[in-house]
């Protein structure tokens, strides 16, 4: 399989290809002509400061929110993703920023929401579904417990655990990853690495969005920084330093020598 | 995802007899209210509040809003409230008592008593209350009008609405069948009450066995053989002692009397019949099991709760929140339907004032029954059990004789008491 990196060099088709996005709030432009793409088995880093519009850009795609302009192209396609289901029709999977739980409800609840697994009388079948969700959990968190009680009773990073479980189970083509660390200790972000670089071998595209450019710097193929709105460049990970990225963020300049 | 280090199931570890059986404590709360409520107004009414009869005519009095709080139970889980299901009721009783004795009638010529007429008048009228129904989920769901409004506004409009649609008179008397879904009119007699008791009994026990046997199918733990037989046994018991109540009401001599001279023969002398399980008890009862299964075993229950708990959540998730609220208000305006066949049969007619400050009983109903009004919590069997509840204090304390004005009091103070402790309890548990 051809790696992200010669796939652009052949001029492949991308995966997904977002063209000029823009959308405004009651006048504040959240998201301003933004255009960024991803290949299959590529993890495309989105960074830039507080307020940047990266999780608006990454709503766009999800179904969350409606583009006031731009296009959205999958598999060279041009495609109208109006509501979340839409984007889930189009093996694209989320990690919300805000985890999106329903809080009263169980792990294994939550990691089926909309799409439950039933009997053949068409009933829920909870059983069934605790069982897979014990399962995926073994993978992700093998200190997680809490099955029969609501995620509201769940630490941030049980929390956290879940909401990656549920975007990670319906083999995703696409997957947005809205800082799925941030609530995680340094053994389950590990763990969280690890499952990146194994779905990555499984030809899954990823835009992960972190604040950690450390993190960037190891996992991802390229990076994307926002400032303001404004896409201010896109860096292949291995023409650049951490230096270089967090001046990007901060100067909101693309450092010398180093192709957009 | 095709590893699988599943996560390892805890052991049960040794616990409380009392604790094996898993109870629900909050039902259990309820249910020590209740007994104890009882048992005070039949020590104040020296035995007359705990007789077959009062008993009987204590069920038939909750039918209606019982009927209707298990749809608030839904409304108010989706954080939406419902001021208008007084006003509906009278409404569909309206639509009904017209379609009976003026549109059937007169329009397609079937009279009153027409086989065909008690059929049509309940599709129209079932129909009507869902339509409405839908009509104020689509102005929540899609125009985003708050459902307090959009229902405060029903309240005034489908009040009036009935009124016009009536002249304000009283509309009777109703057709034979139609009346019995409602009250003394219709009842299953002694033999098929048991045997309906008998039936719904041990499909109760094999409910519970099912249960146990998916649970372990997938290893999870099941509570101890035994603990499982004595819910068995309590839940069997309870079922059978209720109709054994309700069988040993004996129908008055006169009106049995009245009963034979109808179909042209004579009483024997010193016979005595029971009621039995009123049909409306037995519509309850079908509105109960048919809407717990739709909250905890179906995708529509599941998404009401998910909703509840959390409306940005339920639609990142891919769930059409919109039309779900539509869901959710035609069901209510259904149940609405039907209880206003059980409440205008049991009147055996349509009047004017009926279901009046029915919307407050339905809700009150609800919240004593542990929905919670933030959202996302809330229970079919209590807020059924919190009708029950509502109509006990309100019956027992005419019984004793206290003023209107204080019966009103007590019940617009216990409802807050209920949610006071609610909220108590549930900091207790560390729950929301
Ligand atoms: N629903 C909304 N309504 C109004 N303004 C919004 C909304 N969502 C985002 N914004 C605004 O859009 C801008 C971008 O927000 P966004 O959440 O995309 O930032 P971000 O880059 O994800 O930041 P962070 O790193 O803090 O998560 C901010 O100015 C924010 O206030
Ligand atoms: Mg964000």
């Amino acid at each position: 399989m051809a790696t992200p990196k010669e796939l652009r060099a052949q001029g492949a088709t991308p995966m997904v290809e977002m063209t000029d996005i823009s959308i405004a709030f009651g006048g504040v432009k959240a998201v301003d002509q933004v255009s960024v793409d991803l290949h299959p088995g590529e993890v495309v880093g989105l960074l830039g400061h507080n307020g940047a519009g990266k999780s608006t850009l990454i709503k766009v795609l999800s179904g969350a929110y409606q583009m006031d302009s731009g296009e959205i192209r999958i598999n060279g396609d041009k495609v109208e993703i109006t509501n979340p289901r839409d984007a889930r029709s189009h093996n694209i999977e989320t990690i919300y920023q805000t985890l999106a739980l329903a809080d009263n409800l169980d792990a294994a609840s939550n990691l089926f929401l909309g799409r439950e697994i039933t009997t053949p009388m068409g009933l829920v079948n909870d059983a069934a579904m605790e069982a897979e969700c014990r399962k995926i959990m073994g993978r992700l968190n093998p200190n997680f417990r809490k099955f029969s009680e609501p995620v509201s009773a769940l630490s941030g990073g049980q929390r956290q655990s879940v909401a990656i479980a549920r975007a990670v189970y319906f083999n995703a083509k696409i997957l947005i990853m809205d800082e799925p660390t941030a609530a995680l200790g340094p053994h389950e972000t590990q763990m969280v690495a690890e499952l990146i670089q194994q779905l990555k071998a499984q030809g899954i595209g990823i835009f992960l969005i972190d604040h950690d450019v450390h993190a960037v710097m190891e996992l991802c193929d390229r990076a994307s920084v926002m400032k303001n709105g404004q896409l201010v460049g896109t860096v292949d990970i291995e023409d650049v330093t951490d230096d270089d990225l967090l001046s990007m963020i901060i100067l909101g300049k693309n450092p010398a020598g180093v192709a957009a | 995802m095709t590893e699988t280090t599943s996560q390892p199931i805890p052991e049960q570890q040794k616990r409380g007899l009392f604790q094996q059986l898993e109870l629900d404590m909050r039902l259990l709360g309820m249910i020590g209210a209740f007994v104890i409520l009882c048992i005070g107004f039949n020590i104040l009414t020296d035995g007359r509040f705990l007789t077959p009869r009062n008993i009987f005519n204590l069920t038939i009095q909750t039918v209606s809003v019982a009927i209707m709080a298990t749809g608030m139970v839904f409304v108010i889980v989706t954080r939406h409230i419902d001021l208008s299901v007084g006003a509906l009721l009278a409404t569909c009783s309206a639509v009904m008592a017209m379609t009976q004795t003026q549109f059937l009638p007169n329009v397609l010529g079937l009279g009153l008593d027409h086989p065909l007429t008690w059929a049509l008048t309940m599709v129209i009228g079932l129909a009507t209350g869902t339509l409405i129904g839908a009509f104020h989920g689509w102005m929540v769901g899609y125009l985003t009008i708050p459902a307090f409004i959009v229902t405060l506004g029903g309240l005034l409009v489908w009040r009036n609405a009935a009124w016009y649609m009536t002249d304000g008179q009283t509309i009777g008397p109703l057709d034979k069948t139609f009346m019995m879904f409602g009250g003394t009119n219709g009842t299953m007699g002694t033999t098929w009450s048991w045997i309906i008791g008998v039936v719904a009994a041990v499909l109760a026990i094999a409910v519970i066995v099912n249960g146990r046997r998916a649970k372990l199918a997938h290893d999870f733990p099941v509570k101890p053989a035994w603990a499982e037989a004595v819910i068995c046994a309590i839940t069997s018991g309870s079922i059978l002692g209720f109709v054994w109540i309700l069988n040993s009401y004996n129908i008055p001599t006169r009106r049995l009397q009245r009963m034979f001279e109808a179909k042209g023969e004579t009483m024997p002398e010193g016979l005595e019949m029971g009621y039995g399980l009123p049909i409306s008890v037995l519509i309850l009862i079908a509105v109960a099991v048919v809407m717990t299964i739709v909250a905890q075993r179906t995708r529509l229950g599941r998404y009401i709760f998910a909703t509840g708990g959390n409306p940005d959540a339920a639609e990142l998730s891919g769930i059409n929140t919109r039309m779900l609220t539509v869901k959710i208000f035609a069901l209510m305006g259904f149940l609405c339907a039907l209880s206003a066949v059980v409440a205008s049969a049991r009147l055996a007619n349509h009047s004017n004032d009926i279901g009046t400050l029915d919307e407050l009983r339905v809700i009150a109903a609800a919240v004593i029954g542990g929905t919670a009004l933030s959202g996302g919590i809330g229970t079919i069997y209590g807020a059924i059990l919190g009708a029950l509840i509502m109509q006990s204090l309100q019956s027992g304390m005419a019984m004793v004789g206290v003023d209107a004005p204080f019966q009103n009091i007590v019940v617009g103070t216990v409802l807050v008491a209920a949610v006071w402790i609610d909220i108590v309890y549930r900091k207790r548990l560390g729950a929301k």
